[in-house]
């Protein structure tokens, strides 16, 4: 009895594969994570299907496009990215970024303008166009999707009175 | 009734030409009546078909990138955009935004693409290096077709009057409504590089 039992085993779960393979492409996802026992969630990517079966992705992530200003949550933290930016050219020949948010264009587009810092070289020379040192935005800036957290987390953010006072431009 | 100078120089006009006229109004002494008209008729339409076939022809995808110089420099930068893949399928091919659609702007652009041909014979972007050093001239002449036709190619598929600017992200809309709908700017203004990857654009205005 004892000699038969992994071998049971391994046919069913050889059994339950080929089951899964045939119905694997009309099959909804996988629910959505769910931090049932937070710190304890140690698999959030496979959301607690079992490792012999296969996890079927979420849907994608979307990008936030809603072009409001979203508050920071800490000091000094580079302000997140409010809408999309999907196929917009950053590379060495031309910078999409700067041309709504570069001073002299920011007003025409109501958008805000990178602060003085980024003109400024590390030698302290302050430059008429943006510093190469800060060229490429998305290194710093980037965009905020509608995905669910992976786990819990207990951050609270900058305080509203704090993030209300007048903070120094980085 | 006078015989005026006038009448007496038509009179000889007419006196040369009559020969022709009577070769051109006499029936034809083999060919029936039937075969005539049915075989012209017929000529005529495998002529203007193929005529219109051929230049459908040079119109499509496969024609564009079968030459090196698209299929490995402009080609797979398409395919990175939005007009290759998005949400609903539907897809712009090369000719689509570089060769008008109403047929007289398009002769008038099938001819001006015979010095492409020249190009492609002497090999004039052969290489990476060359098409990259070219880029800027390239980039620039289709700026400036796009922006003397009002983007006319851009519009054939975008018209403004059935965009629906609520379904526009909100700096969409409002850009779209104070620029294009004003009639200030047109498309190729704001969207340059919608579709390839830009050349060094120092000192060119993009929106």
């Amino acid at each position: 009895m004892q000699a038969w039992t992994p071998l049971l085993l391994a046919a069913l779960v050889l059994c339950g594969c080929s089951k899964h393979e045939a119905d694997k492409s009309r099959r909804a996802p996988s629910p959505a994570v769910t931090v049932t026992n937070p710190g304890q969630q140690i698999d959030a990517m496979r959301r607690g299907i079992p490792i012999d079966q296969e996890a079927s992705p979420l849907p994608m992530a979307r990008v936030e496009n809603f072009d409001q200003r979203r508050p920071v949550n800490y000091e000094m933290q580079p302000p997140t990215i409010p809408h999309a930016i999907d196929n917009y050219q950053l590379t060495v020949n031309t910078n999409r970024c700067m041309l709504c948010h570069t001073r002299s264009n920011a007003a025409k587009f109501q958008a805000p303008p990178v602060s003085p810092a980024h003109y400024v070289t590390r030698d302290g020379q302050v430059l008429e166009q943006i510093s190469t040192r800060r060229y490429f935005c998305v290194q710093c800036h980037v965009v905020q999707t509608d995905a669910p957290p992976l786990v819990a987390n207990t951050f609270k953010g900058l305080e509203p009175e704090a993030e209300a006072s007048p903070r120094a431009m980085p | 009734m006078t015989g005026g100078p006038v009448r007496r120089i038509v009179a000889g006009v007419l006196a040369r030409l009559k020969p022709f006229w009577t070769t051109f109004r006499s029936p034809a002494v083999h060919l029936s009546l039937g075969f005539l008209t049915l075989g012209g008729f017929i000529a005529g339409v495998i002529f203007w078909g193929g005529f219109n076939t051929a230049m459908e022809a040079t119109n499509t995808e496969a024609f564009c990138t079968g030459c090196h110089e698209m299929r490995d420099n402009v080609y797979p930068e398409l395919q990175q955009t939005i007009h290759f893949s998005n949400r609903s399928g539907v897809r712009a091919v090369c000719s689509d935004c570089h060769v008008p659609h109403d047929w007289t702007y398009k002769m008038g652009r099938k001819m001006q693409a015979s010095k492409e041909v020249w190009g492609k014979i002497f090999g004039t972007i052969d290489t990476r290096e060359e098409f990259l050093e070219h880029r800027l001239v390239l980039a620039k002449n289709e700026w400036a077709r796009l922006k003397a036709n009002d983007s006319r190619e851009c519009r054939n598929c975008h018209q403004y009057d059935s965009m629906d600017l609520t379904r526009q992200s909100r700096r969409a809309a409002w850009i779209h409504q104070n620029y294009l709908g004003t009639g200030k700017n047109t498309c190729i203004d704001c969207h340059k590089g919608i579709a390839h990857q830009l050349p060094n654009m120092k000192g060119i205005p993009q929106g």
